[in-house]
Protein backbone atom coordinates (compact mmCIF):
# COMPACT_ATOMS: atom_id res chain seq x y z
CA UNK A 1 0.00 0.00 0.00
CA UNK A 2 1.21 3.13 -0.99
CA UNK A 3 1.89 5.98 1.77
CA UNK A 4 -0.55 8.28 -0.29
CA UNK A 5 -3.20 5.43 -0.13
CA UNK A 6 -2.37 5.12 4.01
CA UNK A 7 -2.39 8.62 4.31
CA UNK A 8 -6.14 8.85 2.69
CA UNK A 9 -7.13 5.82 4.86
CA UNK A 10 -6.49 7.39 7.97
CA UNK A 11 -7.95 10.51 6.83
CA UNK A 12 -11.21 8.65 6.35
CA UNK A 13 -10.96 6.89 9.13
CA UNK A 14 -10.74 10.10 11.19
CA UNK A 15 -13.73 11.57 9.38
CA UNK A 16 -15.88 8.61 10.22
CA UNK A 17 -14.89 8.22 13.69
CA UNK A 18 -17.09 11.69 13.92
CA UNK A 19 -19.95 9.18 12.71
CA UNK A 20 -18.93 6.47 14.83
CA UNK A 21 -19.79 8.81 17.95
CA UNK A 22 -22.59 9.94 16.61
CA UNK A 23 -23.92 6.32 16.31
CA UNK A 24 -22.77 5.55 19.59
CA UNK A 25 -24.88 8.56 20.80
CA UNK A 26 -28.14 7.50 19.24
CA UNK A 27 -27.64 3.39 18.88
CA UNK A 28 -25.58 2.83 22.38
CA UNK A 29 -26.87 5.56 24.54
CA UNK A 30 -30.05 6.68 23.97
CA UNK A 31 -31.26 3.08 22.29
CA UNK A 32 -32.52 4.88 19.48
CA UNK A 33 -31.99 3.26 16.16
CA UNK A 34 -30.98 6.11 14.07
CA UNK A 35 -31.15 5.62 10.30
CA UNK A 36 -31.13 9.69 9.71
CA UNK A 37 -27.16 9.56 9.50
CA UNK A 38 -27.66 8.42 5.73
CA UNK A 39 -29.26 11.60 5.01
CA UNK A 40 -27.59 13.82 7.48
CA UNK A 41 -23.85 13.26 6.60
CA UNK A 42 -23.97 14.31 2.77
CA UNK A 43 -26.91 17.29 4.42
CA UNK A 44 -23.92 18.49 6.54
CA UNK A 45 -21.33 18.31 2.92
CA UNK A 46 -23.81 20.03 0.87
CA UNK A 47 -24.36 22.70 3.92
CA UNK A 48 -20.74 23.06 3.93
CA UNK A 49 -19.56 23.37 0.52
CA UNK A 50 -22.17 25.52 -0.76
CA UNK A 51 -21.68 28.02 1.82
CA UNK A 52 -17.65 27.52 0.94
CA UNK A 53 -18.76 28.04 -2.93
CA UNK A 54 -20.82 31.39 -2.02
CA UNK A 55 -17.51 32.93 0.02
CA UNK A 56 -18.21 31.49 3.43
CA UNK A 57 -15.59 31.79 5.94
CA UNK A 58 -14.85 27.44 5.89
CA UNK A 59 -14.96 27.33 9.77
CA UNK A 60 -18.35 28.85 9.78
CA UNK A 61 -19.31 27.00 6.73
CA UNK A 62 -18.34 23.83 8.79
CA UNK A 63 -20.10 25.09 11.43
CA UNK A 64 -23.51 25.28 8.96
CA UNK A 65 -22.94 21.51 8.12
CA UNK A 66 -22.76 20.97 11.59
CA UNK A 67 -26.01 22.92 12.78
CA UNK A 68 -27.88 21.57 9.58
CA UNK A 69 -27.19 18.03 10.95
CA UNK A 70 -28.52 18.69 14.16
CA UNK A 71 -31.68 19.77 12.78
CA UNK A 72 -32.01 16.65 11.09
CA UNK A 73 -31.94 15.00 13.98
CA UNK A 74 -34.43 17.14 15.68
CA UNK A 75 -36.75 16.22 12.78
CA UNK A 76 -36.29 13.06 13.32
CA UNK A 77 -36.69 13.22 17.13
CA UNK A 78 -39.70 15.40 16.99
CA UNK A 79 -41.28 12.60 14.72
CA UNK A 80 -41.04 9.99 16.98
CA UNK A 81 -41.47 11.73 20.16
CA UNK A 82 -44.14 14.40 19.40
CA UNK A 83 -45.67 12.42 16.08
CA UNK A 84 -45.42 9.18 17.40
CA UNK A 85 -43.84 7.94 13.96
CA UNK A 86 -41.82 4.55 15.13
CA UNK A 87 -37.86 5.21 15.81
CA UNK A 88 -36.80 3.38 12.65
CA UNK A 89 -39.23 4.81 10.07
CA UNK A 90 -38.43 7.78 11.72
CA UNK A 91 -34.78 8.15 10.70
CA UNK A 92 -36.01 6.69 7.34
CA UNK A 93 -38.17 9.44 6.44
CA UNK A 94 -35.77 12.33 7.18
CA UNK A 95 -33.08 10.12 4.86
CA UNK A 96 -35.08 10.42 2.28
CA UNK A 97 -36.73 13.51 2.23
CA UNK A 98 -32.90 14.95 3.04
CA UNK A 99 -32.08 13.11 -0.72
CA UNK A 100 -34.52 16.29 -2.06
CA UNK A 101 -33.25 18.72 0.07
CA UNK A 102 -29.64 18.04 -0.30
CA UNK A 103 -30.36 18.22 -4.17
CA UNK A 104 -32.41 21.24 -3.52
CA UNK A 105 -29.27 23.06 -1.62
CA UNK A 106 -26.95 22.30 -4.19
CA UNK A 107 -28.96 22.47 -7.01
CA UNK A 108 -27.07 19.83 -8.75
CA UNK A 109 -26.05 16.54 -8.03
CA UNK A 110 -23.13 17.68 -6.31
CA UNK A 111 -20.93 20.96 -5.69
CA UNK A 112 -17.04 20.85 -6.11
CA UNK A 113 -14.89 22.88 -4.03
CA UNK A 114 -12.02 22.41 -6.89
CA UNK A 115 -9.57 25.55 -5.88
CA UNK A 116 -11.95 26.91 -3.22
CA UNK A 117 -10.51 27.86 0.72
CA UNK A 118 -11.37 25.12 2.92
CA UNK A 119 -10.86 24.47 6.57
CA UNK A 120 -7.52 22.44 5.80
CA UNK A 121 -6.05 25.67 3.57
CA UNK A 122 -4.40 27.51 6.54
CA UNK A 123 -2.74 24.57 7.90
CA UNK A 124 -1.22 23.89 4.81
CA UNK A 125 0.65 27.22 5.23
CA UNK A 126 1.18 26.68 9.06
CA UNK A 127 2.15 22.61 9.12
CA UNK A 128 2.96 22.49 5.09
CA UNK A 129 1.37 21.29 2.15
CA UNK A 130 2.23 17.84 2.80
CA UNK A 131 0.62 14.32 3.07
CA UNK A 132 -0.29 14.61 6.20
CA UNK A 133 -1.40 18.12 6.87
CA UNK A 134 -4.85 16.53 6.52
CA UNK A 135 -4.97 14.07 8.63
CA UNK A 136 -2.91 16.04 11.37
CA UNK A 137 -5.90 18.31 11.45
CA UNK A 138 -8.55 15.72 11.09
CA UNK A 139 -7.03 14.02 14.24
CA UNK A 140 -6.89 17.07 16.21
CA UNK A 141 -10.69 17.56 15.53
CA UNK A 142 -12.23 13.95 16.33
CA UNK A 143 -9.89 14.11 19.66
CA UNK A 144 -11.82 17.68 20.37
CA UNK A 145 -14.75 16.34 19.46
CA UNK A 146 -14.20 13.18 22.00
CA UNK A 147 -13.20 15.40 24.60
CA UNK A 148 -16.51 17.24 24.48
CA UNK A 149 -18.86 14.09 24.19
CA UNK A 150 -17.14 13.17 27.12
CA UNK A 151 -17.49 15.74 29.01
CA UNK A 152 -21.47 16.22 27.98
CA UNK A 153 -21.68 13.13 29.06
CA UNK A 154 -20.71 13.21 32.63
CA UNK A 155 -22.32 16.36 33.28
CA UNK A 156 -26.27 16.40 34.64
CA UNK A 157 -27.98 16.59 31.49
CA UNK A 158 -25.50 14.29 29.59
CA UNK A 159 -26.09 11.43 32.71
CA UNK A 160 -29.72 11.86 32.52
CA UNK A 161 -29.60 11.13 28.61
CA UNK A 162 -27.81 8.41 29.45
CA UNK A 163 -30.14 6.76 32.29
CA UNK A 164 -33.06 7.70 29.96
CA UNK A 165 -31.63 5.79 26.93
CA UNK A 166 -30.99 2.59 29.39
CA UNK A 167 -34.03 2.87 31.68
CA UNK A 168 -36.97 5.24 31.20
CA UNK A 169 -39.00 4.28 33.83
CA UNK A 170 -36.37 4.76 36.17
CA UNK A 171 -35.82 8.03 34.48
CA UNK A 172 -39.13 9.18 34.67
CA UNK A 173 -39.28 8.87 38.59
CA UNK A 174 -35.98 10.50 38.89
CA UNK A 175 -38.34 13.61 36.65
CA UNK A 176 -35.84 13.13 33.71
CA UNK A 177 -38.10 14.28 30.60
CA UNK A 178 -37.43 11.70 28.07
CA UNK A 179 -38.76 12.95 24.95
CA UNK A 180 -36.42 15.88 25.51
CA UNK A 181 -33.74 13.75 25.83
CA UNK A 182 -34.41 12.09 22.68
CA UNK A 183 -34.54 15.51 21.00
CA UNK A 184 -30.96 16.67 22.91
CA UNK A 185 -29.44 13.09 22.16
CA UNK A 186 -30.63 13.01 17.96
CA UNK A 187 -29.67 16.93 17.73
CA UNK A 188 -26.11 16.25 18.94
CA UNK A 189 -25.59 12.83 17.52
CA UNK A 190 -26.21 13.97 13.48
CA UNK A 191 -24.44 17.32 14.80
CA UNK A 192 -22.12 14.98 14.57
CA UNK A 193 -22.47 13.06 11.19
CA UNK A 194 -23.01 16.91 9.81
CA UNK A 195 -19.52 17.96 10.81
CA UNK A 196 -18.48 14.76 9.43
CA UNK A 197 -19.81 14.98 5.57
CA UNK A 198 -18.69 18.60 5.92
CA UNK A 199 -15.41 17.74 6.73
CA UNK A 200 -15.48 15.12 4.50
CA UNK A 201 -16.77 17.39 1.75
CA UNK A 202 -13.95 19.62 2.21
CA UNK A 203 -11.13 16.55 2.06
CA UNK A 204 -12.28 15.13 -1.16
CA UNK A 205 -13.33 18.61 -2.73
CA UNK A 206 -16.26 17.61 -3.38
CA UNK A 207 -20.04 17.18 -2.01
CA UNK A 208 -22.11 14.70 -3.39
CA UNK A 209 -25.59 14.14 -3.09
CA UNK A 210 -24.89 10.12 -3.05
CA UNK A 211 -22.45 9.89 -1.05
CA UNK A 212 -24.04 9.47 2.17
CA UNK A 213 -25.32 5.79 1.24
CA UNK A 214 -24.33 3.22 3.75
CA UNK A 215 -22.45 6.00 6.43
CA UNK A 216 -25.16 4.50 8.82
CA UNK A 217 -23.42 1.31 8.20
CA UNK A 218 -19.98 2.25 7.87
CA UNK A 219 -20.42 3.97 11.76
CA UNK A 220 -22.18 0.88 13.40
CA UNK A 221 -18.98 -1.50 11.71
CA UNK A 222 -16.27 1.44 13.23
CA UNK A 223 -18.13 1.21 16.84
CA UNK A 224 -18.19 -2.30 17.06
CA UNK A 225 -14.84 -3.00 16.41
CA UNK A 226 -14.13 -0.07 18.86
CA UNK A 227 -15.84 -2.23 21.25
CA UNK A 228 -14.37 -5.44 20.34
CA UNK A 229 -11.34 -4.01 20.89
CA UNK A 230 -11.62 -2.15 23.93
CA UNK A 231 -13.90 -3.79 26.20
CA UNK A 232 -14.69 -0.75 28.26
CA UNK A 233 -18.01 -0.02 29.81
CA UNK A 234 -16.30 3.43 30.85
CA UNK A 235 -17.67 6.33 28.08
CA UNK A 236 -14.23 7.62 27.70
CA UNK A 237 -12.91 4.56 26.36
CA UNK A 238 -16.21 4.03 24.49
CA UNK A 239 -15.47 7.22 22.64
CA UNK A 240 -11.79 5.99 22.24
CA UNK A 241 -13.10 3.16 20.54
CA UNK A 242 -15.27 4.62 18.28
CA UNK A 243 -11.72 6.71 17.51
CA UNK A 244 -9.70 3.60 16.82
CA UNK A 245 -12.50 1.37 14.92
CA UNK A 246 -12.95 3.89 12.63
CA UNK A 247 -9.08 3.99 11.44
CA UNK A 248 -8.98 0.36 11.61
CA UNK A 249 -11.76 0.14 9.74
CA UNK A 250 -10.63 2.26 7.11
CA UNK A 251 -7.23 1.07 7.67
CA UNK A 252 -8.31 -2.80 6.82
CA UNK A 253 -10.34 -1.64 4.02
CA UNK A 254 -7.34 0.27 2.53
CA UNK A 255 -5.19 -3.02 2.76
CA UNK A 256 -7.93 -5.57 1.38
CA UNK A 257 -8.44 -3.04 -1.45
CA UNK A 258 -4.72 -2.54 -2.48
CA UNK A 259 -3.64 -6.05 -2.36
CA UNK A 260 -7.03 -7.55 -4.15
CA UNK A 261 -7.73 -9.73 -1.38
CA UNK A 262 -10.59 -12.05 -2.84
CA UNK A 263 -10.41 -9.54 -5.68
CA UNK A 264 -12.49 -6.90 -3.71
CA UNK A 265 -12.70 -3.54 -5.59
CA UNK A 266 -13.83 0.08 -4.23
CA UNK A 267 -17.31 -0.94 -5.37
CA UNK A 268 -18.07 -3.29 -2.81
CA UNK A 269 -17.15 -1.68 -0.26
CA UNK A 270 -21.04 -1.41 1.40
CA UNK A 271 -21.22 -4.91 0.86
CA UNK A 272 -18.25 -5.68 2.96
CA UNK A 273 -19.54 -3.13 5.53
CA UNK A 274 -22.78 -4.66 5.60
CA UNK A 275 -21.07 -8.57 6.20
CA UNK A 276 -18.77 -7.04 9.00
CA UNK A 277 -21.86 -5.96 10.88
CA UNK A 278 -24.30 -8.49 10.05
CA UNK A 279 -21.11 -11.14 11.28
CA UNK A 280 -20.88 -8.93 14.26
CA UNK A 281 -24.46 -8.87 15.26
CA UNK A 282 -25.13 -12.67 14.83
CA UNK A 283 -21.26 -13.68 16.70
CA UNK A 284 -23.06 -11.57 19.33
CA UNK A 285 -25.99 -13.95 19.91
CA UNK A 286 -23.62 -17.08 19.25
CA UNK A 287 -22.22 -15.47 22.50
CA UNK A 288 -25.06 -14.92 24.80
CA UNK A 289 -26.99 -18.27 23.57
CA UNK A 290 -28.33 -19.09 27.35
CA UNK A 291 -25.86 -17.58 28.72
CA UNK A 292 -26.87 -15.44 31.71
CA UNK A 293 -28.25 -11.84 30.35
CA UNK A 294 -24.76 -10.08 31.31
CA UNK A 295 -25.19 -6.37 29.74
CA UNK A 296 -21.59 -6.11 27.52
CA UNK A 297 -21.16 -4.31 24.54
CA UNK A 298 -22.91 -6.02 22.13
CA UNK A 299 -26.17 -6.92 23.52
CA UNK A 300 -27.91 -3.33 23.03
CA UNK A 301 -27.10 -3.89 19.40
CA UNK A 302 -28.31 -7.54 19.66
CA UNK A 303 -32.18 -5.97 21.07
CA UNK A 304 -32.04 -3.28 18.38
CA UNK A 305 -31.82 -5.96 15.95
CA UNK A 306 -33.03 -9.12 16.30
CA UNK A 307 -36.38 -9.88 17.40
CA UNK A 308 -37.36 -10.28 20.49
CA UNK A 309 -38.90 -13.68 22.30
CA UNK A 310 -41.91 -13.32 24.12
CA UNK A 311 -41.37 -14.11 27.73
CA UNK B 1 -50.86 14.30 53.54
CA UNK B 2 -52.70 12.44 50.11
CA UNK B 3 -56.13 12.98 49.15
CA UNK B 4 -57.73 10.25 46.14
CA UNK B 5 -61.01 10.82 45.30
CA UNK B 6 -63.10 9.17 43.30
CA UNK B 7 -61.26 7.60 41.04
CA UNK B 8 -62.59 5.17 38.29
CA UNK B 9 -59.41 3.84 35.74
CA UNK B 10 -60.45 1.90 33.57
CA UNK B 11 -58.34 -0.03 30.81
CA UNK B 12 -58.82 -0.36 27.19
CA UNK B 13 -61.55 1.39 27.43
CA UNK B 14 -65.06 0.98 24.37
CA UNK B 15 -63.23 -2.10 23.67
CA UNK B 16 -63.78 -6.06 24.53
CA UNK B 17 -61.10 -5.92 26.72
CA UNK B 18 -62.03 -3.45 29.02
CA UNK B 19 -61.15 -3.61 32.42
CA UNK B 20 -62.75 -1.34 35.43
CA UNK B 21 -59.45 -1.71 37.55
CA UNK B 22 -60.81 1.30 39.73
CA UNK B 23 -64.25 1.53 40.54
CA UNK B 24 -64.53 4.51 42.94
CA UNK B 25 -61.75 4.97 45.26
CA UNK B 26 -61.58 7.43 48.00
CA UNK B 27 -58.59 7.25 50.57
CA UNK B 28 -56.72 10.10 52.36
CA UNK B 29 -53.51 9.39 53.88
CA UNK B 30 -52.23 12.26 56.58
CA UNK B 31 -48.53 13.38 56.75
CA UNK B 32 -46.51 10.71 57.62
CA UNK B 33 -48.65 7.61 57.68
CA UNK B 34 -47.28 4.26 56.69
CA UNK B 35 -50.32 2.56 54.84
CA UNK B 36 -49.89 -1.24 54.05
CA UNK B 37 -51.68 -2.34 50.98
CA UNK B 38 -53.74 -6.06 50.52
CA UNK B 39 -55.34 -7.70 47.76
CA UNK B 40 -55.36 -10.63 45.17
CA UNK B 41 -54.11 -10.49 41.65
CA UNK B 42 -56.36 -7.79 39.84
CA UNK B 43 -57.66 -6.23 42.92
CA UNK B 44 -56.12 -2.85 41.91
CA UNK B 45 -53.39 -2.31 44.23
CA UNK B 46 -50.58 -1.85 41.62
CA UNK B 47 -53.64 0.47 39.56
CA UNK B 48 -53.74 2.61 42.47
CA UNK B 49 -50.15 3.02 43.38
CA UNK B 50 -49.70 4.16 39.66
CA UNK B 51 -52.30 6.10 39.39
CA UNK B 52 -50.82 8.37 42.44
CA UNK B 53 -47.39 8.24 40.70
CA UNK B 54 -48.92 9.24 37.62
CA UNK B 55 -48.30 6.36 35.12
CA UNK B 56 -51.95 5.85 35.08
CA UNK B 57 -54.75 8.53 34.30
CA UNK B 58 -57.95 8.08 36.23
CA UNK B 59 -60.94 8.50 33.69
CA UNK B 60 -62.96 10.39 36.47
CA UNK B 61 -61.65 11.57 40.47
CA UNK B 62 -58.93 13.24 41.31
CA UNK B 63 -55.63 12.72 43.45
CA UNK B 64 -53.79 15.34 45.33
CA UNK B 65 -50.56 15.86 47.58
CA UNK B 66 -51.30 18.89 50.50
CA UNK B 67 -53.73 20.47 48.46
CA UNK B 68 -52.17 20.31 45.17
CA UNK B 69 -54.30 18.66 42.61
CA UNK B 70 -51.77 16.07 40.74
CA UNK B 71 -54.35 14.31 38.66
CA UNK B 72 -53.11 15.91 34.88
CA UNK B 73 -49.33 15.77 35.67
CA UNK B 74 -47.18 12.96 34.18
CA UNK B 75 -44.78 10.57 36.41
CA UNK B 76 -41.88 12.69 35.64
CA UNK B 77 -43.51 16.34 36.87
CA UNK B 78 -44.70 14.64 40.35
CA UNK B 79 -41.45 12.95 40.74
CA UNK B 80 -40.53 16.11 43.13
CA UNK B 81 -42.66 15.09 45.73
CA UNK B 82 -43.23 11.57 44.95
CA UNK B 83 -40.97 8.59 45.31
CA UNK B 84 -41.15 5.30 44.36
CA UNK B 85 -39.59 1.61 44.86
CA UNK B 86 -40.27 -0.37 42.06
CA UNK B 87 -41.15 -4.77 41.92
CA UNK B 88 -38.26 -5.41 39.85
CA UNK B 89 -34.80 -4.06 41.58
CA UNK B 90 -33.43 -3.87 37.77
CA UNK B 91 -35.91 -0.82 37.11
CA UNK B 92 -35.35 1.59 39.97
CA UNK B 93 -31.92 1.57 39.07
CA UNK B 94 -29.69 2.26 36.00
CA UNK B 95 -27.33 -0.92 35.83
CA UNK B 96 -24.36 0.55 33.61
CA UNK B 97 -24.11 3.65 35.66
CA UNK B 98 -21.92 3.35 39.10
CA UNK B 99 -23.50 3.38 42.43
CA UNK B 100 -22.83 7.38 43.01
CA UNK B 101 -23.90 8.40 39.22
CA UNK B 102 -27.62 6.68 40.07
CA UNK B 103 -27.44 8.57 43.43
CA UNK B 104 -26.66 12.23 41.55
CA UNK B 105 -29.22 11.21 39.37
CA UNK B 106 -31.73 11.35 42.21
CA UNK B 107 -29.73 14.45 43.80
CA UNK B 108 -30.79 16.31 40.61
CA UNK B 109 -34.32 15.10 40.89
CA UNK B 110 -37.32 17.75 40.31
CA UNK B 111 -35.35 20.63 39.12
CA UNK B 112 -33.92 21.37 35.48
CA UNK B 113 -30.52 19.33 34.28
CA UNK B 114 -27.96 21.32 33.70
CA UNK B 115 -24.04 21.50 32.51
CA UNK B 116 -22.34 21.51 35.34
CA UNK B 117 -20.52 17.69 36.57
CA UNK B 118 -22.92 15.16 37.84
CA UNK B 119 -20.88 14.04 40.80
CA UNK B 120 -20.49 17.60 41.56
CA UNK B 121 -17.42 18.51 43.91
CA UNK B 122 -16.14 16.69 47.14
CA UNK B 123 -19.10 18.51 49.15
CA UNK B 124 -21.57 16.18 46.68
CA UNK B 125 -19.59 12.88 46.59
CA UNK B 126 -19.16 13.23 50.44
CA UNK B 127 -23.01 13.62 50.87
CA UNK B 128 -23.81 10.74 48.59
CA UNK B 129 -21.11 8.31 50.44
CA UNK B 130 -22.79 9.30 53.96
CA UNK B 131 -26.37 8.71 52.35
CA UNK B 132 -24.73 5.21 51.23
CA UNK B 133 -23.78 4.85 54.64
CA UNK B 134 -26.85 5.32 56.36
CA UNK B 135 -27.78 1.93 54.47
CA UNK B 136 -25.18 0.10 56.61
CA UNK B 137 -24.46 -2.57 53.78
CA UNK B 138 -21.22 -0.87 53.05
CA UNK B 139 -22.00 0.50 49.78
CA UNK B 140 -19.97 3.84 50.33
CA UNK B 141 -16.98 1.30 49.59
CA UNK B 142 -18.23 0.40 46.22
CA UNK B 143 -19.16 3.84 45.01
CA UNK B 144 -18.08 3.73 41.67
CA UNK B 145 -18.77 0.19 40.79
CA UNK B 146 -21.41 -0.73 38.52
CA UNK B 147 -25.28 -0.90 39.75
CA UNK B 148 -25.48 -3.97 37.72
CA UNK B 149 -23.19 -5.31 40.18
CA UNK B 150 -24.46 -5.62 42.86
CA UNK B 151 -27.17 -8.41 44.48
CA UNK B 152 -30.98 -7.79 44.30
CA UNK B 153 -31.71 -6.70 47.79
CA UNK B 154 -28.69 -3.97 47.55
CA UNK B 155 -30.17 -2.78 44.07
CA UNK B 156 -33.19 -2.21 45.74
CA UNK B 157 -31.88 -0.27 48.96
CA UNK B 158 -30.09 1.90 46.89
CA UNK B 159 -33.47 2.52 45.08
CA UNK B 160 -34.92 3.33 48.38
CA UNK B 161 -32.31 5.95 49.05
CA UNK B 162 -32.63 7.25 45.35
CA UNK B 163 -36.35 7.52 45.72
CA UNK B 164 -36.09 9.43 49.49
CA UNK B 165 -32.62 11.26 48.44
CA UNK B 166 -34.14 14.70 48.44
CA UNK B 167 -37.06 16.10 50.53
CA UNK B 168 -40.27 15.34 49.01
CA UNK B 169 -43.55 13.95 50.32
CA UNK B 170 -44.68 10.55 49.21
CA UNK B 171 -43.42 7.29 49.21
CA UNK B 172 -44.54 4.20 47.03
CA UNK B 173 -43.40 0.67 47.66
CA UNK B 174 -45.13 -1.93 44.43
CA UNK B 175 -44.09 -4.85 46.53
CA UNK B 176 -40.76 -3.85 46.35
CA UNK B 177 -38.99 -6.69 48.40
CA UNK B 178 -41.27 -9.57 46.22
CA UNK B 179 -38.18 -10.02 44.21
CA UNK B 180 -35.72 -10.62 47.01
CA UNK B 181 -34.60 -13.41 49.19
CA UNK B 182 -36.44 -13.25 52.55
CA UNK B 183 -33.17 -12.28 54.59
CA UNK B 184 -32.68 -9.29 52.13
CA UNK B 185 -36.78 -8.59 52.04
CA UNK B 186 -36.40 -8.32 55.83
CA UNK B 187 -33.87 -5.88 55.50
CA UNK B 188 -35.15 -3.58 52.63
CA UNK B 189 -38.54 -3.36 54.76
CA UNK B 190 -36.96 -2.86 58.10
CA UNK B 191 -34.83 -0.20 56.09
CA UNK B 192 -38.19 0.97 54.56
CA UNK B 193 -40.15 1.66 57.84
CA UNK B 194 -37.13 3.33 59.47
CA UNK B 195 -37.02 6.34 56.47
CA UNK B 196 -40.76 6.35 57.20
CA UNK B 197 -40.45 7.32 60.64
CA UNK B 198 -36.89 9.38 60.30
CA UNK B 199 -38.34 11.44 57.36
CA UNK B 200 -41.95 11.53 58.47
CA UNK B 201 -43.07 10.40 54.55
CA UNK B 202 -46.70 9.41 53.96
CA UNK B 203 -46.06 5.73 52.39
CA UNK B 204 -47.59 3.22 50.62
CA UNK B 205 -46.93 -0.31 50.40
CA UNK B 206 -48.17 -2.84 48.24
CA UNK B 207 -47.66 -6.47 49.50
CA UNK B 208 -48.53 -9.69 48.91
CA UNK B 209 -48.22 -11.27 52.00
CA UNK B 210 -50.44 -10.64 54.87
CA UNK B 211 -48.14 -10.94 57.51
CA UNK B 212 -45.75 -7.67 56.36
CA UNK B 213 -49.29 -6.20 55.75
CA UNK B 214 -49.92 -6.56 59.80
CA UNK B 215 -46.05 -5.99 60.65
CA UNK B 216 -45.26 -3.25 59.11
CA UNK B 217 -46.98 0.18 59.18
CA UNK B 218 -49.67 1.67 60.78
CA UNK B 219 -53.18 1.22 58.75
CA UNK B 220 -53.74 -1.70 56.26
CA UNK B 221 -56.23 -1.49 53.37
CA UNK B 222 -57.53 -4.42 51.46
CA UNK B 223 -58.64 -4.15 47.85
CA UNK B 224 -61.43 -6.04 46.15
CA UNK B 225 -62.68 -5.65 42.51
CA UNK B 226 -61.07 -2.26 42.17
CA UNK B 227 -62.81 -0.54 45.24
CA UNK B 228 -60.89 -0.67 49.22
CA UNK B 229 -63.24 -3.54 50.84
CA UNK B 230 -61.09 -2.94 53.91
CA UNK B 231 -59.47 -0.24 56.15
CA UNK B 232 -58.30 -1.06 59.53
CA UNK B 233 -55.83 0.96 62.03
CA UNK B 234 -55.09 1.46 65.19
CA UNK B 235 -55.88 -0.62 68.59
CA UNK B 236 -58.02 -2.76 65.86
CA UNK B 237 -55.49 -3.59 63.88
CA UNK B 238 -53.11 -4.26 66.54
CA UNK B 239 -55.56 -7.63 67.23
CA UNK B 240 -55.70 -8.82 63.77
CA UNK B 241 -53.69 -11.59 63.32
CA UNK B 242 -53.16 -13.32 59.77
CA UNK B 243 -56.64 -15.10 60.01
CA UNK B 244 -58.74 -12.45 60.99
CA UNK B 245 -57.88 -11.03 57.83
CA UNK B 246 -58.62 -14.36 55.31
CA UNK B 247 -61.95 -14.62 57.57
CA UNK B 248 -63.02 -10.43 56.49
CA UNK B 249 -61.24 -11.16 53.40
CA UNK B 250 -63.70 -14.20 52.76
CA UNK B 251 -66.47 -12.46 53.84
CA UNK B 252 -65.96 -9.63 51.88
CA UNK B 253 -65.31 -11.22 48.04
CA UNK B 254 -67.58 -14.16 49.23
CA UNK B 255 -64.82 -16.05 48.37
CA UNK B 256 -61.92 -18.02 49.95
CA UNK B 257 -58.50 -16.80 49.56
CA UNK B 258 -56.86 -18.82 46.58
CA UNK B 259 -53.59 -16.91 46.31
CA UNK B 260 -51.21 -18.75 48.40
CA UNK B 261 -48.77 -15.92 48.65
CA UNK B 262 -51.20 -13.86 50.42
CA UNK B 263 -51.47 -16.27 53.46
CA UNK B 264 -47.52 -17.78 53.03
CA UNK B 265 -44.24 -15.78 53.31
Amino acid sequence: MSMFALSGAIEAGLIFSLVALGVYMSFRLLNFPDLTVDGSFPLGAAAAAVGIVNGLNPFLATALGVAAGAVAGLVTGVLNVRLGVMNLLAGILTMVALYSINLRIMGSPNTSLYGSETVFTPFESLIGPGLWTNAIVLAVIALAVKLLLDWFLRTELGLALRASGENPVMASAQSIDNDRMVLVGMAISNGMVGLAGALFAQSVGVADVSMGIGTIVTGLAAMIIGEAVFKARKVAWATVGCLAGAILYRFFIAVALSAGVLGIQAQDLNLVTALVVAVAVVASKARFAGAARVRLGMTRLRSTFQPQRGG
Amino acid sequence: MLSVRGVHVTFNPGTALAVEALRGVDLDVPAGQFVTVIGTNGAGKSTLLSMVAGDVRPDRGRVAVDGKDLTLLPARARAGVIGRVFQDPRIGTCASLSVEENLALAASRGRRRNLRNALGGSRRRAFLAEQLERLGLGLQDRITSPVGTLSGGQRQAVSLLMATLLPMKVLILDEHTAALDPGAAAQVLALSAEINKEQALTTLMVTHSMRQALDYGDRTIMMTAGRIALDVAGEERRRYEVGTLMELFKRNTGEPVEDDQLVLS
